[in-house]
């Protein structure tokens, strides 16, 4: 099922060539009976599988010191993201957070994307210029995230006005944030601002309960983000971000609403960040209590046992996927593993697009 | 028929939105109401749906900017003042001024910014912001000093694939008129030698310019021919043009209505000095504003900027060493 994010992209391809996989078109009433749910959930799971997979082998490079720089990951957070990355489709804007690798896998960015930013290779997106998880391809729909919180939301408000310009009224961008990014300026003005030109803008905030060691109560002080809906004068909904029939239903329908024309919408998801805020912390400051409760499941092995009781799979088929992601995760490691690093002689150094106007002067170091 | 530097970037703008379906207009009390200072005045009309007030939120509306940018669009985001740019400035640095050289992905935003101090304006409606921005690899920095670019400079700004920090100094937009349009202009890149001189190159950009201009006629009656060269825009900063004068007159002073700590006109000094220091018959000077927040009262406002007054004392020191 990953025929289609397994292409190597040549450097300079352009537009058409990331497909999205999949998106929803979901009933609120979808239940386990209804087949089309069942595929849904199916393709749902094994793009958190890859992702988790994914993310557990960049872990494990970070720890054989093979990775430079810092590795975020998603573990925890895969369901909400899934059913972000599922819900659109192409010709949709996406600004993913740090913790978003399934949704970007859903909505079509191709895991060697992930793997040569990551390893640094310059057959990349980002041609070692960036790192990590500062990686997209812009104009197809995934914008590569700056460091600063919350000042995506504005570029997806920008995005969807173009394309009232042009008279494309039936996309919509998801901006994903976390609960530290709702105390930013820019979070409230990216709101604000989707909210006066009533943007098909569907915000996406994970709580994951903690905004690297600052626990909510440090970080906000209305009983919850969800108010703030209220005070923007869009539509908000709460989802439990364990549970990927609750995500895949609240975030489809949320992404329907955009799209039908009723303006922006906010979803508030319950979730814990399982590892680190980057793969460098510990995360002793993690309150064990929260572990134990309810927003501290898995919300992998919460959606593999729903597979397992609903019928849908049996536990050899749930090995075997695992180990096809452990294979295409293992086999595009290998193929960048190959790839040369960047020559900072090649390196064109200018950061201007007009070439005529980069200034012949250079008094730096040479390379 | 007489035009202002203001007339001027209203017009330019009128003829993108004419010429280009890519460009609109994004900022604070533009629309309807034509903008603080009206350089949008009937363009909403004109253009309707194209000309679109924001609420006060400058980070937003150079995020929107960037966003529109990477779909097509070509944005011009108005911010009132050059001085609440600082509330945007993340979006400029980081966000707009990065995207091409991290994504391939060219970045055509133009940001203008009025810029410079008027009589009473006070520390925050009063800033000269062009050495913060040209300090950050990815933005082109434009300070056009005359109605002519400011018309034809605005215009490329524009159609560049890359941001643009477009200062347009707020003094010039009243007191600075032409009798009409330019057809034909410099590239931007290219200083302009506004006066011709042997004896003294006196650099400066902006508003700054017409002092300079004043202080070459001023001095030429005392026998001294002063060569002004017009930077036009500080990044790229024509190096060249600027050597070229100083092997001709052997003395530069370098004025800028900004602050002087790590500015342009020590740039220009520094590139003179290490490149061509043999062409130096005295050590290169330079003029700026006081270092502290721009005064509020007049007398204040006079002592804190070069003023040709100051500049001519400057100069005359200069050609006596």
């Amino acid at each position: 099922m990953f025929q289609d994010t397994k292409e190597t992209l040549p450097e300079d391809t352009e537009a058409d060539t990331v497909p999205c996989m999949a998106h929803a078109q979901l009933s609120h009433h979808a239940v386990s009976g209804d087949s089309s749910f069942r595929d849904l959930y199916v393709k749902a799971y094994r793009v958190m599988l890859l992702a988790r997979v994914l993310d557990d082998k960049f872990a494990s490079l970070y720890r054989m010191g093979k990775i430079h720089g810092g590795v975020f990951l998603g573990r925890g957070q895969e369901a909400l993201s899934v059913a972000a990355g599922l819900a659109l489709r192409k010709g949709d804007i996406f600004a993913p957070l740090i913790r978003d690798g399934a949704g970007r896998l859903a909505f079509g960015e191709p895991i060697l994307d992930a793997v040569r930013t990551y390893l640094g290779s310059p057959l990349g997106p980002m041609r070692a210029r960036d790192g990590n998880v500062h990686r997209g391809r812009p104009r197809e729909g995934v914008f590569a995230m700056i460091s600063h919180l919350g000042s995506m939301i504005s570029m997806v408000n920008g995005a969807l006005l173009a394309h009232r310009f042009k008279g494309i009224s039936d996309t919509v961008g998801v901006a994903s944030v976390g609960d530290g990014a709702t105390s930013t300026g820019s979070f409230h003005e990216g709101v604000n601002q989707a909210a006066v030109e009533k943007l098909p803008l569907v915000l996406i905030i994970a709580n994951n309960q903690y905004a690297y060691s600052t626990p909510t109560e440090r970080q906000f002080a209305c009983a919850s983000l969800l108010d703030k809906a209220a005070g923007y004068g869009i539509q908000g909904e709460a989802v439990e971000g364990t549970d990927l029939s609750a995500c895949l239903r609240v975030i489809g329908g949320a992404v329907n609403r955009a799209r039908a024309g009723n303006g922006p919408q906010m979803v508030v998801a319950q979730l814990l960040r399982l590892c680190g805020h980057g793969e460098h912390d510990d995360a002793g400051y993690i309150d064990p209590n929260l572990k134990q409760s309810p927003v501290g499941r898995d919300c992998l092995k919460v959606a593999e046992s729903f597979l397992v009781e609903e019928g849908w799979v049996d536990t050899p088929t749930l090995a075997a996927w695992r180990n096809e992601a452990v294979q295409e995760t293992e086999a595009s490691v290998a193929q960048v593993q190959r790839e040369a690093g960047p020559d900072p002689y090649k390196e064109d150094w200018s950061a201007l697009a007009s070439k005529h106007l980069s200034e012949g002067y250079d008094q730096s170091c040479p390379p | 028929m007489s035009l202002t530097y203001l007339d001027a970037i209203r017009e330019a703008q009128a003829r993108a939105l004419a010429d280009d379906p890519r460009v609109f207009i994004y900022g604070q009390d533009i629309g309807t109401f034509g903008g603080a200072f009206k350089a949008t005045k009937n363009l909403a009309q004109r253009f309707p749906g194209r000309v679109i007030d924001s609420p006060i939120s400058e980070d937003a509306m150079l995020g929107l900017a960037v966003g529109a940018a990477i779909q097509g669009m070509r944005p011009i985001i108005e911010m009132q003042f050059a001085d609440f740019s600082t509330l945007g400035f993340n979006q400029i640095v980081n966000q707009a001024a990065t995207l091409y050289w991290r994504t391939r992905v060219p970045c055509p935003i133009t940001v203008r910014l009025p810029c410079g101090g008027t009589s009473g304006s006070g520390p925050f409606h009063s800033q000269s912001m062009e050495a913060v921005y040209a300090h950050y690899p990815g933005l082109i920095v434009m300070t056009p000093a005359t109605v002519e670019d400011a018309y034809s400079m605005l215009l490329e700004a524009i159609a560049l694939d890359d941001p643009v920090i477009f200062c347009e100094h707020k003094y010039l937009y009243y007191h600075l008129k032409a009798a009409q349009l330019p057809v034909e202009a410099m590239p931007t890149g290219k200083a302009r030698i506004a006066r011709a001189g042997r004896d003294m190159t006196l650099v400066a950009y902006s508003a700054m310019v017409h002092e300079a201009l004043a202080v070459a006629d001023e001095l030429a009656s005392e026998g001294a021919e002063i060569e002004v060269v017009d930077l036009r825009s500080v990044k790229p900063l024509d190096t060249d043009t600027v050597m070229a004068s100083v092997a001709r007159t052997g003395r530069l002073l370098c004025v800028g209505e900004a602050w002087p700590w790590g500015g342009v006109t020590a740039e220009v000094i520094a590139r003179v000095t290490s490149e061509g220091f043999g062409l130096l018959d005295a050590p290169p000077q330079r003029l700026n504003a006081k270092e502290t927040p721009v005064p509020y009262h007049p007398s204040l406002w006079a002592a804190h900027r070069p003023t040709a007054h100051s500049i001519a004392a400057a100069a005359r020191r200069l050609l006596r060493l």
